[in-house]
This record gives structure tokens, sequence and C-alpha cells, in this order.
């Protein structure tokens, strides 16, 4: 009777050894397929039974975790809702995560590398991760002055600090409330998203560093810029400046927006042109420089370039290979040029920053869980794209445009103010786009800001004056009786 | 010459599955984030008081048994109770996320069920000092088989649990008789076919090489068949049934050495299925969703599916006790208790596991090779493919390697009549294997059985 208890024992010991293959080829072959099934829950059960690190704003946590009283253990909450929606983002249940909340999902769920050892000690403590904490550039009086500048217009502000290229406030109009957008309610989540995806306003967008629009008297600034660099002129330069100028090669006549002559005898200076935004000086200006220099010192300035601030701004546009008609119009900001609020704001900072071009950001310091500091992000030179000389000739005529030119809302008392209108045409029927850059204090800037105003109206230089000037003040303001943080 | 009794290693090995479970609990409070009740240190505490309980009477009554029987038992419930504690948890955070009243923990009723258990354990040793006087009471306990089977269909005691009838409700609690009958009915089987083994392994005719047995002889397949196929149509329970045709049909093997009862078991079993597939709704959907369980995955193929991509969260190295999400699960703790250690403890863990189960059945194999007795011989082999097709059936299901039936996981699942029986499983063993083991001083009382048995096969 042995025999065929032996091969009785061979059988059970394949019947068990059908069952070791079987479980493996489950838990090591189809695992990953079976961990990415849409009915899976268990990824996004992991993702929400994790603490989810926060997003500071100085030390205020402004978005942050809370336990909750169903599966999912832990909904995300941000106590300043709309006001910080373009910086920290969402984290939906039903659509992903965006913004901070997107970029710096490795540190906040604590998977990042720089986790390393918490990980090797959770791995044998035998612990789920805590996620780190992440703290931002944003200064949050100066955000807070752009959000009730702003109010209900539709627009966008970008603040930089010239020195390091923090952005210290980015603020979009209409924006949304990301705390409904991460409830756990996925009926209420998809009314909502609808509701903004239905608003022609597009609150979604991520004005201050997608929404694009050319950038109209504001671009004067880098033509300015080219001519210093040029060493052909300087601010004392005359330039003809007619009430018309017939495009070169073309039919096609460009007017002033005051209908006449920027300066007697159809002449006028560099610093008079730029301080009263004389379009006909400015066309003219752009073909005698060409467009490839044009083209040159906008990208030094970061025209043509995508940014990750770590969020991924768009591309802002100065077309190459331009005609010479095309290079009239693109240098009074016009044609197909095309600028984000982060990118004027850049130019500003430029010019503030003795002509250095930092490379924006948004994240100041990555901690772990415990709040430590583990990493704090270095500023980095994009580009030098002026001279000092240059840089202090053009932060001069830009403080004349405040003082005695068309910029006289964003005058501070006691502080000199550089800065730039612009009024741009975005096609026959839509409503302008008003804009307004400004660094503040000329001398020594610690602020410099972007403001764009999509339902400008109007044609006129006062549009950029009388919408966008006084929030950029309001922000200049706030930063600097703030300090910066 | 006097023969090392391995009692020492038993207890080695014990005092390392009893510390294997006290760490599993540990990781399991510490990882959840839930503090030990003090009830619980209680628990191991009792559950290191029975298994060394148990581990005295073994030194005491079965002094030459097997060592590493034991030992692989009581870890297999002990981590049977870390993993039933581990989902108490999670079904108490959830109550407490709810704000509804947490359910009752069930860790504190298998340990009562492990206590019975134990006792009974002691009992049949205490009780049955030679495993040959069961075969005296051979057709007594084919009758207890029977009506065991029987009883859940008793028009009072009979309660269904989930669409199956397999349930005796008496008083406050409910028990399993299919389990013990399966005890019962091997002890049934081995007496029964060693009474029989001879005329059944004549062969008259060969049809194709495949030996025809006698008319008359067919006899006890087809009952074993029919029983297995009533045990399928009036209780609904696909998993017992497959087990006592399987059981069966593997001891008719082991006693007659004919391989044509294999075929023919094949056949029945062939015809059977093909049968209940087509006529019993029931059988028919749990092909149909093993075939596609993801097109059934939001209903029918819900429980399976789930218990796939627990598998699968688990991976190679396991999402670690008290880190996946076991509770998904239907049943967790239950059938599905396979797929919540493959989640926390991982491809690593579950094949750990998996061996345990290959060594208790590999040493019962051993027992039944070196025991003398063909009675002891038969039933130490059909108590240990018992266990072994019992290990199959339900984790191949709860896999997908065949298609899902209700079984329950020996050792390790939630329910005192698995339990209860497994552990009488061991006790047997260790009886038989005592004997098998014993010096040969006492060799004269041993010959009534041997016999009759005189030819080997």
């Amino acid at each position: 009777m042995n025999r065929p208890i032996r091969l009785m024992a061979g059988f059970l010991a394949v019947l068990l050894f059908a069952l070791l293959i079987n479980i493996t080829v489950i838990q090591v072959f189809q695992a990953s397929n079976y961990r990415d099934h849409v009915g899976n829950q268990r990824n996004l059960l992991a993702e929400y039974g994790r603490e989810r690190g926060p997003i500071l704003v100085g030390n205020d946590p402004v978005a942050r975790s809370v336990v909750t009283g169903n599966t999912l253990m832990y909904q995300r909450t941000y106590s300043q809702g709309p006001l910080l929606a373009p910086v920290t983002g969402f984290y939906s249940l039903v659509y992903g995560a965006t913004g901070l909340e997107r970029t710096e999902n490795q540190v906040l769920t604590g998977r990042s590398d720089l986790f390393f050892v918490d990980r090797i000690h959770q791995l044998f403590a035998g612990r789920r991760p805590q996620g780190g904490a992440v703290t931002t550039t944003i200064n949050d009086a100066a955000q807070l002055a752009a959000f009730n500048g702003l109010g209900t217009k539709v627009g966008a502000v970008v603040a930089i600090e010239p020195a390091t290229g923090k952005i210290l406030a980015s603020v979009q109009s209409p924006s949304f409330d990301p705390n409904v957008l991460t409830s756990h309610d996925p009926t209420a989540i998809r009314a909502y998203y609808n509701t903004l995806l239905a608003n022609p306003a597009k609150p979604l967008l991520n004005r201050p560093i997608v929404g694009l629009q050319p950038p109209g008297s504001t671009f004067k600034l880098v033509v300015t810029a080219a001519a210093l660099a040029s060493g052909q002129y300087t601010a004392d330069s005359v330039l003809p400046g007619p009430a018309v100028y017939q495009l070169p090669n073309s039919t096609h006549l460009l007017h002033n927006w005051t209908g006449k002559a920027c300066g007697p005898g159809s002449r006028v200076t560099l610093r008079q042109a730029l301080a009263i935004s004389c379009n006909t000086a400015f066309a003219w200006l752009g073909v005698q420089l060409g467009a490839p220099a044009l083209q040159h010192q906008a990208e030094l300035m970061g025209f043509n370039t995508g940014f990750a601030i770590p969020l991924h701004a768009a591309t802002s546009v100065f077309p190459a290979q331009l005609d010479k008609p095309q290079t009239a119009l693109s240098a009074i900001g016009q044609y197909d040029d095309r600028a984000t609020a982060l990118q004027m704001a850049m130019v500003a900072a430029t010019i503030a920053n003795h002509g250095v071009t930092m490379l924006p950001y948004l994240v100041q310091e990555i901690r772990g869980a415990d709040l430590s500091i583990l990493t704090t992000t270095q500023p980095k030179a994009f580009a030098t794209a002026m001279t000092p000389a240059n840089a202090a000739a053009e932060t001069d005529m830009m403080v004349n445009v405040v003082q005695n030119g068309t910029a006289s809302n964003a005058r501070i008392p006691g502080i000199a103010v550089a800065g730039k209108t612009g009024t741009a045409q975005t096609g026959n029927s839509s409503p302008n786009v008003a804009w307004f850059v400004s660094f503040a204090p000329a001398q020594s800037p610690k602020v410099a800001v972007a403001v764009m105003v999509e339902d400008g109206g109007g044609t006129s230089e006062i549009t950029g004056n009388g919408l966008a000037a006084p929030i950029a003040k309001a922000v200049m303001e706030a930063v600097l009786q703030g300090g910066s943080r | 010459m006097r023969q090392s009794n391995r009692r020492g290693t038993e207890l080695m090995l014990l005092v390392f599955a009893l510390v294997l479970v006290v760490l599993g609990m540990l990781q399991v409070g510490w990882a959840t984030g839930t503090a030990i009740p003090t009830r619980l240190w209680v628990t191991m505490a009792l559950l290191a008081a029975l298994a060394a309980g148990m581990h005295m009477v073994v030194r005491l009554r079965a002094t030459y048994a097997d060592p590493i029987l034991l030992p692989a038992a009581t870890l297999l419930t002990g981590l049977g109770l870390v993993m039933i504690y581990r989902i108490d948890v999670a079904n108490a955070q959830r109550a407490v996320h709810n704000n509804i009243t947490p359910p009752t923990p069930d860790v504190y009723a298998q340990l009562t069920w492990f206590a019975i258990a134990a006792v009974l354990f002691v009992a049949v040793l205490i009780l049955v000092r030679d495993h040959r006087r069961l075969q005296r009471y051979t057709f007594t306990f084919g009758l207890i088989g029977i009506v065991l089977l029987i009883l859940p269909l008793a028009p009072v005691l009979g309660h269904t649990i989930n669409g199956a009838r397999l349930w005796v409700r008496l008083a406050v609690f409910s028990f399993q008789p299919g389990e013990l009958a399966k005890i019962a009915l091997t002890i049934f089987f081995a007496g029964y076919l060693v009474l029989k083994r001879d005329s059944l392994a004549l062969v008259r005719t060969r049809v194709a090489g495949v030996g025809v047995p006698r008319v008359k002889d067919l006899g006890p397949i087809l009952i074993a068949w029919l029983i297995s196929l009533g045990v399928l149509v009036f209780q609904n329970d696909l998993g017992t049934s497959l087990l006592f045709f399987a059981l069966f049909v593997s001891m008719l093997y082991i006693a007659t050495g004919r391989r044509s009862w294999l075929i023919w078991g094949a056949v029945l079993f062939a015809v059977g299925s093909l049968a209940s597939w087509a006529l019993i709704p029931h059988v028919h959907e749990r092909v149909t969703i093993w075939l596609n369980p993801f097109g059934y995955a939001a209903d029918s193929g819900y429980q399976i599916v789930q218990s796939l991509y627990g598998f699968a969260n688990g991976g190679l190295l396991g999402a670690g006790l008290g880190q996946g999400f076991p509770t998904l699960v239907p049943f967790a703790n239950t059938d599905f208790i396979t797929a919540a250690f493959g989640e926390e403890l991982g491809l690593i863990g579950l094949m750990a596991m998996l061996m345990v189960y290959a060594i208790i059945v590999e040493r019962g194999m051993r027992i039944s090779v070196s025991v003398k007795d063909s009675f002891g011989q038969l039933l130490a082999a059909g108590l240990s493919i018992s266990v072994a097709i019992q290990v199959f059936v339900i984790i191949g299901g709860v896999t997908r390697l065949i298609p899902l039936t209700g079984l329950t996981t020996p050792f390790l699942s939630y329910g005192g009549s698995s339990l209860v029986a497994n552990w009488i499983i061991i006790a047997l063993l260790l009886r038989i294997s005592d004997r098998a083991r014993r010096p040969d001083t006492q060799a004269p009382a041993m010959d009534d059985a041997m016999t009759q048995v005189v030819r080997r096969v």
C-alpha cells in the first residue's frame, strides 16, 4: 500500500505547487496589471489613507489634510479657497490633481527620494509614510492685495521678487474654490466642475501663468532694452513720432492711440516716446532694430521658453522670421506677440534686477513630516538680458512713465515707482486687454508686478492706467509695507 | 535501542510559532495605530497556555508522536487569530468613521473555539489510546458521518447562510456539521476499505487498458458519488461535495493500488461536473465568473475580483500587516482569508504559509507510510488528503486557479466547526504517528490487524 501513498503524496505536492505557481503569477507578473484596473479602489484608498503633507504660505498651512468620517480617511481642505487656487491647485477624487498638488505630489505623499531615510525607517517600523510639506514663495499680503484688486474683473496678477525670481503673488480672476473639488462627493464635484467648465471666463485656466494675451504697449519695454543694447540709441535719442505711420512695404496705417503726433514736428525722444507710449515711434524703432534683435532681446527676458515654476507656464511668444510690417506691429506688442502675466512680470523684474533675468519659482522649501527643512530653492539666473547701465537707464525711463507719463495711478507717495501701461487689441470683437507692469522702489526694487485685465474695454492707454495700475500699486504697497518674507 | 522522542524539538518549534504570532499582533497594533487591548494580551496568553497544555498531553499520552504537526497547526491557528484581529481592527475603525457601533470582534470568539478545539484534541488523545480501536466502530462512524451531513437539512435545526444550507443552529451558536462529517467519513472509508480492498482490487476484464471492476464492486464509488451530488443539490455546497468525492476516490486508490479507480473517479467527476454545470444554475454561475471575473466585477464577480486586487496589492513583499485593505474583499476573515494574507504578507508570506500546509500534509503522508496497520495507513492518508484537498480547493478558488467554492481555509479561517475539526485531525494524526514511531518493545499487541493484511501492493 506504500506505493500508492507515495504517489498520492506526490500528487498532493503537485496541487500545492500549482497553487504556488498561480499565486506567483498573480502577485508578481499580473500585479501591476491588476493594480491599474479602473475598478481597483486600492490605489485611491492608499493615497487618501495617507496623511498628505501641507502646502504652506509662510507658516500658514493653506492646504492640509483633515481626517474625515468616511472610507477615504483624509480630505484636503484649503483655508484660503479661491485666493490661492492658482498656486495650490486641487487634489480631486474625480479630476486628479493640479497646481502644486500635482507637481509636488511626490513630496506631499512622502514618496520623494528626499525622504529616503524616513522611508527606510517607516519600512521597518511598518507605518504608512507621512507626507512632507511644501513652503511657497507667496507673500500673503501681496496675494490678497492682488485678489482684492482684481475683484470681479477677468484677469491675472503676478508679482516677482526681482533679485531672486521668487513669485510673491499669482492671482487669477475668476478663480474657483478647490474645497468643493476635493470633497469626497463625486456628484457634487462633477456638478461644480461642469459649472466651472461652462463659465466663458474659464476659471479653471491658470491665468497668471498660462493665460496668453498680446502684451501691447508693455512690450515696448523689450524694444527699449533692445534699442539700448544696440548702442545706437539712448534715452535722449530722437525718433520720428508722427500721428500716423505707414508700415513698410504696406499700405497699412498705424495710428497713435491719441490720434496726434508724439511731439512737436512729429519728433520725440525715446524717453518721451515710452512715457506717452508712442506707437509710431516704437514701430519705426522696431523696424530699425530688426526682427532678429527684438527676438533676441525678448528671448533673453524669457519669451519662447516654457518655464516650470514648477507648475508649467505657457510659453510666451515672440515670433520668428518676421517681415518688416510684422516687425513694426510686433514692436508694439501686437501681431503674434503673446505673453503671460508671469512673462511680463519677468520683463519688469529683469530691468529691476540690473538686467539679470532670474528663473521664477514658487517653491521656497521642502520640509519633512516634522517640518524640518530638507531643501531650500536657490535662486538661479536664466540669462543676462541687459547691461547694468542700460537697465539703470531704462529704470529711469520707467520712473518717468509713472511720474510724467501714462501711469499716474501707480504713484506711491515717497517711493519711486517704475512702470509701463499697455492696452492690447485682441481682435475686432473681443474687448481689449489692459496691462500694467511695474516695480518698486526704483533704485532698490523689492517687487515687480504684472497686471493683466482681460475685459479692459476701450483702446486708450488710459485703460491700462485706469484698470491695471491701481492693482499693481496695491500689490507693491503690500510687499513694501510688509517686507518680503 | 532508545529512540529520541523529539518532544524538546516540538516545544522549541511551539515557542517559535507563538513568538511569530505575538510579533504579528504587535505589528497589527503598531501599523494601525491601535493599542493592543488587555483582552488581546490575555488572548495571546491563553493561546500560549492552550498550546503548552496540548504539548504536555502529547508528552504524556503520545510520547513518540510527530514533533512538527502540533507547532505547525498552532502557527497557522495563531496567524489566523492575527488576521482575524487585524480585520476586527479595520471593521472597528470603519465603524468609528461611520459613527456606528463597532461590530463584535471575532478574534475572541475564535479563541473560544480554539479552546474547545484544544479540549477535543486532548480528549481524542486521551480517549483514543490506540487508533485501531476506531476501526471497530467503522459503520457507526459511517452512520454518524451521514447524519452529520444531512443534519443541516433538518427542518428546525438547519440554517442557511449565504445561500448554502450547511449550518446547524443550536441555541446561540451555529455549527457546520459537514466539517465533523469529514472526519467521521474518513474513519468510515478507512475501515470499510480495509475490509473490502481485496475484492475491490480484483480486475476481471480490461477495456483499452483500463480495468473494469465487477458491477457489484462499483457500488461504493457510485454511492459516494451520489452522496456528493446530493450535498451539491440539496445543500448548494460545491466545495464539500468536491472534497468528499476526491477524498473517497483517493482512499479507494490507496487501498487497492488500482489506477483504474482513479480513472473511474475522474470519469464520474467529469460526468457529475458537466451535469451540474448544465443543470444547477448556481454551479453554472460559478464557472461563468471563473472564466471572466472582470466581466462581473460589479456584482457576482465582485468577491473574486477584489480578492485578485488584494493579491496584486500585496505583490512580492506584501503591504505589511495592518497596511493593506483586506476588508475590501467580502468574507475577508473566512473564505477569503488567504487574500488578506496575500495582500498584507505578500507572495513571500503566503508561500511560507503554504509550505506549512505542505509540511502538515507531507508529515501526514509520512505517518501513513510508516504506520504498520492498513487501517492506520488509510486513516492517516485520508486525513492528510482531506486537509490538502481543502487547501487546494479554497486557495485555488480565491486565486482563480479553479472555480470558487465555499470551503474554509484549515486553521486560518474564522469559524468554530472548521477549527475544531482540523484540530481533531491533528490529534488523530499524532495518535497514529505515536504508534508508528513507538519503539518495538510493545510489539506483541499489534498483530490482530496485521494478520488480516499480508499482501503488499
